[in-house]
């Protein structure tokens, strides 16, 4: 019997047989890979060969919400979407803030999941419990921001919102899946899934009162935890004031930012792309996901130059980077209205920052003809950049539909895939390898490929004690974190509370608020279960050792300029030792024991 | 005397003081059982909290045919006295802002009672969009904002 947390229900909908189900959430899962990413991968796991093509109606798309959800836990309004991730085949649990995922757990469902393909483009309303689906064709083609507010014209101006943008309805492979208009899951391609399913949007508003197991207990947790939060430098007053952004100068001044596609890791004019710049030019005002006391998100605009009067969200700390920096751009204004058109096609920042970076790099190189593009592609062009993602979210060119498939296909057409700062397909946020050397195994083991918010070591080894220098001890914290923020993730809390509470506080938010009796040792290993059944999928999926590598370039090109200059990544020492740490064999597959001892062993 | 304090410019939109309340009040989390409501403007990304203003010469006192609102003149907090309220729901039309409602099993008025003293909304705003503060320096805070303002126009002018 579930005492708190869950709304204790699944809803399922077939798009290809119009069908709609619901099913009780299995308890034992519930206690065992907690929610949001853990239960809904295991569902995965269960449901689907994880060797089927990602765009396929064999496909199933989970969005989950975590037991913290819908509470006044600080940051718990995460919402995730788990399936087999559209850029490279491997699992992915793509997460965002917002308020959809309450809304759709007060809508009476822990998790929605969506199977099939539907025959023409549809959005579900999902309405007090009751879900129909409808004819979306007045929504085709719309960017995020329109697609919100009809959809809330046509259901309730309250409602929580889900939609893609033109990105996703047309596959890009960089595609994100957007929530109330402006909050994106912007990894792994998860837009595509929902374009390949013919799913535009959904919109959910609920009336169901959430109970927690024990009251006095759970208020206790949260106010502990909320005053923790306000108490720290970042979460209490560096996030709000400047956003994720203030980490710019921060980063860059130990020499940890990629700049001009990987060639460098220093921004001499990162000054100028800075949160503070930001602050001062463009911020409007600071916007918080459900419940969170955090309030990192930008509202900004454009207020001088050839943007002028345009406004919007964003951008974050990567978007930022990979609009900036790795394409050499250094004017805010052009950086500001790149994050826009990403987020109205419904974009990754990230990653299609990172594929005009790598575009600008074999353009420079001699690799893509001028004839291709249409117009000079080179690092440090603002224009151009804006231009690029112009290209990449209309896809009316064969070079925009190539940029559109990110970087790594883009590369590997021009027969050059080394040019891709990527991991198993998967563009590089915004840290250094070579600089920051737990955050290259970090990039290299994360199970969705490369990725900074699977473990972010960052906080140990830029704004903590650790020595970034050194791969000393980094398999040890890269496992630590991995683990914890697979099971952190699964409660519905945000990555970024982590700068102030960790495992002790969470799992007794976790813990007062389900009944699931739960120290911190056992919350780590609920998230190494976690991490470990994520490793399943992909081992099934084909997925292997020589995927837990980092390009080329990182290896052998020294970094040019700044604090870290002439380093080099190598991975080949501290690889092994992650593996034995995590019990998995030379070739990175988890041992019998190791199952056994997390009680997982039927599973591979 | 202290009041209920918002400050519009200040709230970022995350509704803690939603989750808050109901918890406080019912002992679980439903944004449509609490006494003060987020409403979203995600057009200009403004978000306005209302919730009861504890009116001197209060609608909601008026209508009620019961006498089972008043103002309490020491707290100044309009009171719901549920052993007298018959559940008329006359409060609900009378009030001009829509700040008496109905809880979602529409049987119950519910209102903003400042939590006896200490609002729990105000414990967990951590953008201080909302604060519970002696009526004397409500806006002392907002007028030395707005005197900035003109003290920037001022030295421009110099």
């Amino acid at each position: 019997m579930l005492k708190g947390g869950y709304v204790g229900r699944i809803l399922r909908v077939n798009l290809s047989e119009n069908k709609i189900s619901v099913e009780d959430i299995n308890e034992k899962w519930a206690e065992d890979f907690i929610g949001g990413r853990g239960y809904a991968t295991r569902m995965l796991l269960d449901e689907i060969d994880p060797k089927i093509d990602p765009l396929s109606e064999e496909n199933k798309i989970i969005i989950a919400t975590g037991p913290l959800g819908s509470t006044y836990a600080p940051s718990s309004g995460r919402v995730m979407v788990i399936t087999k991730g559209a850029l490279n085949g491997a699992i992915a649990c793509s997460n965002s803030g917002g308020h959809f995922g309450p809304e759709l757990k007060r809508a009476g469902y822990d998790f929605l999941v969506i199977e099939g393909k539907a025959e023409k483009p549809v959005y579900l309303w999902i309405y007090k419990g009751k879900v129909e689906i409808r004819d979306a064709s007045m929504l085709v083609g719309k960017n995020t921001k329109e697609t919100d507010k009809i959809l809330k014209r046509l259901t309730h101006p309250e409602a929580g919102t889900f939609q893609i943008g033109p990105a996703g309805e047309k596959l890009s492979l960089i595609a994100n899946a957007t929530f109330d208009g402006h909050r994106m899951a912007g990894r792994t391609g998860v837009g595509a899934v929902f374009g390949s399913k013919n799913l535009k949007a959904i919109a959910a508003k609920g009336n169901l009162s959430i109970a927690v197991a024990d009251r006095e207990r759970f208020a206790k947790a949260v106010y502990n935890a909320r005053d923790m939060l306000s108490k720290d430098a970042f979460t209490g007053k560096g996030a709000a004031k400047y956003g994720t952004a203030v980490l710019v100068n921060v980063i860059n001044g130990v020499g940890g930012l990629p700049s001009y596609n990987g060639h460098d890791a220093y921004f001499e004019r990162a000054e100028k792309i800075s949160g503070e710049t930001l602050a001062k030019d463009n911020l409007v005002r600071a916007e918080g996901c459900d419940s969170c006391p955090i309030a990192c998100g930008r509202v900004t605009e454009i207020r001088k130059g050839k943007y002028k009067g345009k406004k919007g969200v964003g951008p974050e700390y990567e978007s930022i980077w990979a609009l900036g920096a790795a394409c050499g751009v250094d004017d805010l204004d052009a950086v500001v209205m790149a994050g826009y058109l990403c987020d109205d096609y419904g974009l990754d920042t990230i990653s299609a920052g990172a594929t005009v970076a790598c575009a600008m790099d074999l353009y420079e190189a001699g690799y893509i003809p001028k004839d291709d593009v249409g117009f000079e592609l080179r690092f440090g062009d603002a224009d151009a950049l804006v231009k690029a993602i112009e290209l990449m979210g209309k896809q009316e060119t064969e070079f925009g539909k190539l940029l559109a498939k990110g970087s790594y296909r883009l590369a590997e057409y021009y027969g050059h895939p080394e040019f891709s700062m990527s991991v198993k397909k998967q563009e590089f946020p915004a840290y250094d390898p070579r600089a920051i050397k737990g955050i290259g195994l970090e990039y290299a083991t994360s199970n969705r490929g490369a990725c900074h918010v699977r473990g972010y070591t960052i906080a140990a080894e830029v704004l903590g004690k650790m020595d970034k220098n050194t791969y000393e001890g980094k398999a040890k914290l890269t496992k630590t974190l991995q683990d914890l923020t697979a099971a952190l993730d699964s409660t519905g809390i945000c990555l970024f509370t982590t700068f102030a509470i960790a495992g002790k506080e969470i799992s007794e938010l976790f813990a007062a608020a389900t009944g699931f009796e739960c120290d911190e040792s056992e919350f780590l290993k609920k998230g190494e279960r976690i991490w470990n059944i994520e490793r399943i999928f992909n081992i099934k999926a084909g997925f292997g050792r020589d995927d837990d590598r980092l390009p080329e370039r990182m290896e052998k090109e020294p970094i040019k300029s700044g604090p870290s200059k002439g380093m080099v990544a190598d991975l080949s020492g501290v690889l092994d030792e992650y593996y034995e740490l995590r019990g998995w064999d030379k070739n990175g597959v988890p041992t019998k024991e190791k199952l056994q001892e997390l009680g997982i062993e039927d599973l591979l | 005397m202290k009041i209920l304090y918002v400050d519009v410019s200040k709230c970022t939109g995350c509704r803690a003081c939603e989750y808050a309340c109901s918890f406080a009040h019912d002992g679980l989390f439903n944004p449509l059982n609490s006494r003060i409501h987020i409403s979203e403007f995600l057009d200009d990304f403004v978000f306005v909290p209302a919730m009861c203003t504890q009116c001197e010469d209060a609608y909601c006192v008026k209508v009620c045919p019961t006498g089972a609102l008043s103002k309490n003149e020491e707290t100044g907090v309009v009171e719901l006295d549920y052993n007298k309220c018959i559940g008329c729901k006359q409060c609900t039309i009378a009030c001009p802002w829509g700040n008496i409602k109905l809880d979602v099993e529409a049987k119950r008025i519910i209102k903003c009672d400042y939590c006896g003293g200490g609002p729990e909304c105000v414990k967990v705003c951590h953008a201080s969009a909302l604060q519970f503060v002696e009526v004397e320096d409500a806006v002392l805070d907002k007028q030395h904002r707005s005197a900035i303002y003109y003290k920037d126009i001022a030295q421009q002018g110099v």
